[in-house]
């Protein structure tokens, strides 16, 4: 349960998404994705750590390179996403709560 | 963190329920439906109608920071029981040419009292096909990929 919330945290991020996106067609090395972002390498290796411990990635190593590429059992498993759904109405009803809660009738 | 807003959507069903506990009285979260100006603010929308009795009508329209019209969505009320009950449809204006087509859909909305400081809202929504639900359900799934596709296009480097 807690895995699942991990994958959508990994998800929210725009970054990540991005990442998925470009290794979605075949692997690439680390350095590969990272030569497609103008974010610093380190914080590049952080997302792909991030994506690979909820398993949204997997690594294979050939040779001396490590090669990212999607994990489509896992993408699948979170394709009918109700989570961003769920979210859209969770902001809407906290914004709610917080409007009601400082209602003022008498103004 | 708690989720407070639970969603509960099975299966090859073409109805879904949504779940959210209020700390507020149940009047207070009634009013924030009914007050046009308060659902303009958390709905983040102009309202440009809201006929709370039966056989009322609604009527919303959201633009963005430019201006443009974005989204707009009406209905009618069917029931309106104050502190209790709204039964209501719900369908967004299709945009020309888009590929998603939306149709009207049911949504019973209701408001229990459950302490004086605490409430429950559940709404029920019904559509039309399995497809239909599931579509209005990746909708902002979509819109998330789509910004990140925009955002992609927009940093990844020319290749040639």
């Amino acid at each position: 349960m807690n895995l699942r919330r991990d994958v959508f945290q990994a998800l929210a991020d725009p970054t990540r998404r991005a990442i998925l996106l470009l290794v979605a067609s075949h692997s690439m090395t680390a350095g590969a994705i990272a030569s497609n972002f103008d974010t610093a390498r380190p914080t590049v290796s952080k997302h792909l750590q991030i994506l690979t411990e909820c398993e949204l990635l997997e690594q294979h190593q050939n040779g001396r390179e490590i090669y990212y590429y999607i994990n489509a059992k896992k993408m699948k498993e979170v394709a009918d996403f109700i989570e961003p759904f769920r979210t859209l109405w969770d902001d809407r009803f906290n914004k709610l709560e917080t409007i009601m809660k400082n209602y003022n009738p008498e103004k | 963190m708690e989720r407070k807003t639970k969603i509960k959507a099975e299966d090859g069903k073409q109805e879904l329920v949504i779940t959210r506990k209020f700390e507020l009285p149940v009047s207070l979260l009634f009013k924030a439906y009914t007050e046009a100006d308060l659902v303009a603010q958390w709905m983040g929308t102009k309202v440009l109608k809201l006929e709370n009795k039966k056989h009322g009508s609604w009527q919303f329209e959201t633009s963005d920071a430019q201006g443009n019209v974005v989204f707009q969505s009406h209905g009618v009320i069917h029931e309106f029981v104050p502190n209790r009950k709204i039964t209501r449809t719900f369908e967004m204006e299709n945009t020309p040419g888009s590929a998603i087509r939306f149709e009207v859909q049911l949504e019973f909305l209701e408001f229990e009292h459950l302490t004086d400081d605490t409430s429950m809202l559940t709404m029920h929504i019904v559509y039309r096909s399995v497809a239909l639900r599931d579509q209005m359900l990746r909708l902002p799934f979509a819109q998330g990929i789509n910004m990140a596709h925009n955002r992609l296009q927009d940093i990844v480097r020319p290749l040639n």
